[in-house]
């Protein structure tokens, strides 16, 4: 493996130094239909799950197949999906924000003729490899993180989780019968990279041991500072320790003021915190992003803890699944799952989605607990 | 022949949603093959090391990357993102293991001529895995060695004409619904804007010089495909301010049942006939629509744009034509201080490509300068809103007051008044004060 150079010198590194280009202009890359009819589209129709028509100004019509794919794509995946492009979308296609892959064609036979070719094509594992769908009132694809498979902070996987859960609501992202659009989020710890906390099922990965203090190298690898002012609670302070005869600068954790978000290992990495034991999954549910009908919402915790239990998680699966069964059966059409919940109040969703309602689930967190307390005679028995 | 055992992650290569795993190790397979001769930069094995280290992380629970490491290109703070594994002697090809950003296009429309040369430049480069894309938007390739990052962006930016994303405390990479490219409902050019905002603020998205993260996401309606409310410390939502296109004709078509709901996403169910009244009047948030003599009437004045009846019928009814944005600032998820949803700052702005945005990014650096100037290590705008208070927000963004800033005005009257507020100011005199009231 000897080393190739692509023209970068180090001794010399501004010479010939591109930077501050940005990204292509999005211009390069519209499909001739796309560009012709840019911001002069009509309307559009769903014509069968996964299958989108935008119909323009001009009379131009434009078909639009969606395949859900893992969002972990290896080259060789993604040049089988160039392959598909090139064989029917001239060339072209995009990502949606919820990491499904679109084909746009010219004719509804050749969409129809792509849908079929794109589910037909599987894993030697026995997956699908494109598998068409996640349009209108079902499930997309679900957003996500690392999880274990690329990051230093996370409570639970990311890829294997969605992978689980999309298994069981699979039928769901090829059909349209929900109430309405039911959008599965997932993120593998609290800071959340993603919009899991505004999503109609959330799967969060938390961690429940306050971090462990690794006194001897602390000094060397943080900024004591930096680690006391990192906790939101104000539950780290400094403090020196005598170990084996050799002072330390360190820091002290006070547990009982710990909510385990795991800010203070981000800024010190000589204050760990996730275990075996410990770490494991908050379902949330009810949140969206939508301003139609009913304002953007948060998603609330319906599930405190459910333990890690890979590689299928199914109880968080299993509890995934009641949910999305009770929405399905009770909603009334174009109900979101929150909306529904605030319908027939949070006292009647915890039953009638056969959920165990604990003191965990009454906020406890600065102002905001005190808006969600009820105050009204007005609840039910 | 794997180089790991995998029996747990092997699991998840059964069942219809398309494996990960089962993708990771055909890209094993093709670098252990190498039909095309590459002379791999970084270990060969590496998709397989990936498969042992996570196959150890399902066995004992727990992540095995290390914390972050400070590595990137020269002149740049962001963009990449340094990673090790802690298990580097089992996982050798994986002991070093880098995250690249690439800045993806706005609305993340691709040709497969570019997405080939990314394929080829981290095929040898880096380890084959990417993300099609991270949740901010960018194009992620996980996993190279350093030597390599200085050679990855030469050839992004000389062969592929492309940049890095930001990571760390600056601007993150901006990020699009598709707006006017493919979406009938886009009150202004996303795409446009975003790419513009993108590259108006490249010294802040590769230098960082902020507190913490700032997102900007741009929405081209309230339906909010790209999530700006919820995520983005500036959030740019598409919307209109006169009257809702109505076609009768087609009004017509869908309560006679010609043309389906909502475009037909509700098609999976017997939802029974289509009722103009229940599914659309009777369902408007401010109740400004009626249904009477085969005609639909929509008092505008009264519209808060919702979208619901435009989704409904998208042949009937279209936004209307005086478009533009509304701003919302300090959305987050919970770090540090509980989640927030984005306020809203500006109710209108004209989206206007002739002269830069400059109305928009006004807004933009006048929060900035205050946020840079007084926000907290590691605080996200939103907190710093909690903290100073949105009024400070509204005067450093230079935009006037206005009642749709709030839900409802305030419940408590601690008001903050300022000197120049009161007639007199505050200087007074207590010896002048006592001459009226004896102690």
């Amino acid at each position: 493996m000897a080393f190739i150079s692509s023209g970068y010198n180090p001794a010399k590194p501004m010479e010939n130094r591109i930077t501050d280009i940005g990204p292509r202009h999005f211009t390069d890359f519209l499909p001739p239909v796309i560009k012709k009819n840019f911001g002069k589209w009509l309307y559009h129709e769903i014509l069968e799950p996964g299958v989108l028509m935008h119909k323009a100004e001009s009379g131009d019509e434009v078909y639009t197949v969606r395949c859900g794919g893992a969002r972990l794509m290896t080259v060789t995946h993604i040049r089988e999906i160039c392959d598909v492009a090139d064989k029917f979308a001239d060339g072209h296609l995009r990502f949606t924000t919820r990491n499904n892959i679109e084909f746009m064609l010219e004719s509804k036979d050749k969409a129809l003729e792509l849908k079929k070719y794109l589910n037909a094509q599987k894993f030697e594992g026995g997956s699908y490899k494109f598998p068409v769908g996640g349009t209108g009132a079902g499930v997309t694809n679900i957003v996500h993180t690392q999880g274990w498979v690329h990051c230093h902070t996370p409570a639970t996987d990311a890829s294997g989780t969605v992978k689980a859960t999309m298994d069981v609501v699979f039928e769901e992202f090829q059909n349209m019968r929900l109430p309405a659009p039911v959008r599965i989020s997932m993120a593998c710890c609290l800071n959340m990279c993603g919009a899991v906390h505004c999503s109609d099922i959330a799967i969060l990965g938390i961690h429940r041991k306050p971090p462990m203090i690794d006194n001897k190298i602390l000094d060397n690898l943080c900024e004591v500072p930096l680690a006391v002012a990192a906790c939101p609670t104000g539950a780290i302070r400094p403090t020196k320790i005598e170990i084996d005869g050799q002072k330390y600068n360190t820091v002290a954790v006070k547990e009982e003021r710990c909510m385990f978000c795991g800010n203070c290992y981000t800024m010190c990495p000589a204050m760990p915190l996730a275990d075996k034991e410990g770490d494991g999954i908050a379902l949330m549910v009810g949140g969206k992003i939508s301003n139609r009908i009913t304002k953007p919402a948060f998603s609330k915790v319906v599930v405190p803890f459910i333990p890690n239990e890979p590689p299928r998680w199914p109880t968080m699966t299993a509890v995934i699944k009641k949910i999305l069964d009770a929405y399905s059966a009770d909603a009334r059409k174009y109900e979101r799952l929150g909306d529904w919940a605030t319908r027939i109040g949070w006292e009647r969703f915890f039953e009638k989605c056969d959920l165990e309602f604990s003191e965990h689930l009454i906020d406890d967190f600065r102002d905001p607990a005190y808006y969600t307390w009820r105050q009204t005679t007005q609840f039910k028995f | 022949m794997a180089k790991h055992k995998t029996p747990l992650l092997d699991q998840l290569e059964s069942g219809p949603w398309p494996s990960f795993v089962s993708d990771i190790k055909q890209e094993c397979d093709s670098r252990a093959k190498n039909e095309k001769g590459i002379e791999f930069q970084i270990p060969a094995d590496c998709p397989d090391d990936l498969l042992g280290v996570l196959e150890l992380s399902y066995k004992d629970g727990e992540t095995h990357w290390k914390h972050g490491g400070i590595v990137g290109v020269f002149g740049y703070g962001g963009g990449v993102i340094g990673r090790y594994c802690d298990q580097p002697e089992m996982f050798p090809g994986v002991a070093h293991f880098h995250t690249v950003r690439v800045n993806q296009p706005s609305g993340k429309f691709y040709t497969t001529e570019f997405l080939r040369q990314l394929c080829d430049l981290w095929e040898f480069r880096g380890s084959g895995l990417t993300n099609m894309h991270g949740a901010t938007g960018d194009i992620v390739f996980i996993g190279t060695t350093t030597p390599q990052l200085e050679e990855i962006f030469f050839e992004l930016t000389h062969n592929l004409n492309t940049d890095l994303g930001g990571s760390g405390s600056n601007l993150r990479t901006p990020a699009t619904c598709m707006g006017m490219s493919r979406c009938e409902f886009a009150c202004y050019d996303t795409q446009a804007l975003c790419y513009d905002m993108t590259n108006e603020y490249q010294d802040e998205l590769h230098r960082p010089a902020f507190p913490y993260k700032f997102k900007f996401k741009f929405d081209g309606c309230p339906n909010g495909c790209v999530a700006s409310i919820a995520r983005s410390d500036f959030s740019v939502i598409g919307t209109w301010r006169d009257a809702i296109r109505i076609d009768q004709k087609a009004v017509a078509g869908y309560v006679g049942g010609e043309i389906a709901p909502n475009a037909g996403a509700h098609a999976g169910r017997d939802w029974g006939k289509f009722d103009i009244q229940k599914e659309v009047i009777d369902l408007c948030p401010s109740e400004c629509m009626s249904y009477e003599g085969g005609k639909l009437a929509i008092n505008d004045k009264e519209c808060v744009r919702c979208m619901h009846c435009i989704n409904t019928m998208p042949q009937a009814l279209r936004i209307g034509n005086d478009r533009g944005a509304s701003i919302f600032v300090g959305a987050k998820a919970p770090i540090l201080d509980g989640a927030q949803m984005g306020s809203l700052l500006v109710p209108f702005v004209k989206v206007d490509a002739d002269n830069e945005y400059r109305e928009i990014k006004d807004v933009v650096e006048g929060i900035w300068d205050l946020w840079m100037e007084e926000g907290k290590n590691r605080e996200r705008l939103g907190e710093t809103m909690k903290r100073m208070g949105f009024n400070k927000i509204i005067e450093a963004a230079g935009v006037p007051f206005d009642s749709r800033q709030v839900q409802e005005p305030r419940t408590n009257p601690y008001i903050f008044w300022k000197a120049e507020d009161v007639e007199g100011g505050w200087d007074r005199d207590i010896s002048d004060y006592r001459k009226r009231h004896k102690l």
